[in-house]
């Protein structure tokens, strides 16, 4: 009973709380996806450079940009991150 | 005078500066270092045209071309040699900007705020959309980019307005967020593990872990520069993909 009685938050403190768990669990999420993502695809190409060294100049003009569109969705956690946490 | 990078500002006023008469602050000067050096640079680099380059002329004969035969011949085509002066104004100002978060007493990337992000995506925006119109006329440009060929009739119910918020409105979005939260990011870092740094050299048996976040201070430093690199590549040859886009629709 008494243990209750200490935790008794307002509001504000709810929602700092909840802002800052979801905080580092949304960052947490977010880095799952592109982080597979990024590690198939650098294999990918360089098994392919490897396969064809001729190939290498286009293969990594292309693995740049596919790292660049995985890379936005960590990223975009990683914004939402400092909002949370922040703003 | 609040300019020079001596002590640590609280966690939450990391890219905060105050301003010093006409809204001047750090951000902002670091914005006329990275103009006027990317200007000084081909202004020197085009003073003496020697046969055999040497110093700043190598250097900038040598991003010439790079930007033409690694970005533009790669992305856009021969076609595409009269945007080669815009990508590489915009390479060398993006990467000076970033370079300037491993500057030592500097160490605040402009792209850090979201200003200059926003206005340079912006500014891609206008132009590969302007490109796009006066290559193919209003109504070609915006049923290629709307309503892609090769697709099934009643898909396009679908497509359609995933293409419109993908190309009008992700595109610029999502290269701005990339290059400002990319430099946000290693700002954050690098400071993470200074004040780690700074705050275990004390007395106290602490300090006997000081070496582990120093080390890796100087080498996430160095990780740092490639990715200001990395970021001002990964923006051109992206903006030279839009615009190499908007000229040559796919058939």
């Amino acid at each position: 009973m008494s243990v209750l009685a200490a935790a008794t938050y307002s509001g504000a403190d709810l929602i700092k709380f909840g802002q800052t768990i979801s905080a580092g669990f949304g960052y947490g999420l977010a880095a799952i996806g592109p982080g597979i993502g990024i590690g198939y695809l650098v294999g990918q190409s360089v098994q392919a450079m490897a396969r064809q060294p001729e190939a290498a100049g286009m293969v990594r003009t292309t693995m740049f940009l596919g790292i660049a569109f995985t890379e936005a969705l960590a990223l975009i956690g990683f914004v939402v991150f400092i909002l949370l946490k922040f703003a | 005078m609040h300019v020079l990078a001596l002590d640590f500002p609280p966690i939450s006023h990391l890219v905060e500066w105050k301003a010093f008469g006409l809204g001047i602050n750090k951000v902002v000067l670091g914005f006329f270092f990275a103009l006027i050096a990317t200007t000084v640079l081909f202004m020197l680099g085009g003073q003496k045209k020697a046969l055999v380059p040497a110093g700043a002329q190598n250097l900038a004969e040598a991003s010439v071309d790079f930007i033409r035969e690694g970005i533009v011949m790669q992305t856009i085509g021969p076609d595409g040699m009269t945007f080669v002066p815009l990508l590489l104004a915009l390479f060398f100002f993006i990467f000076f900007n970033n370079i300037l978060e491993v500057i030592p007493g500097w160490q605040m990337p402009g792209n850090a705020r979201m200003a200059m992000p926003a206005f340079l995506a912006l500014l891609v925006w206008v132009v590969f959309n302007v490109v796009g119109v006066a290559k193919q006329g209003l109504g070609h440009y915006l049923k290629n980019s709307l309503f892609p060929p090769g697709v099934p009739k009643a898909l396009y119910l679908l497509v359609t307005p995933i293409e419109l918020v993908s190309t009008f409105i992700v595109r610029p979005f999502s290269l701005a967020v990339r290059l400002f939260a990319n430099m946000l990011a290693g700002h954050i870092l690098l400071v993470t593990f200074a004040v780690l740094a700074s705050a275990l050299w004390t007395k106290s048996l602490l300090a006997i872990i000081v070496p582990l976040p120093a080390v890796m201070l100087v080498l996430l430093t160095g990780f740092e520069v490639l990715v200001a690199l990395l970021q001002a590549y990964i923006f051109t040859i992206l903006a030279a993909v839009y615009i190499g886009g908007a000229m040559h629709p796919e058939h």
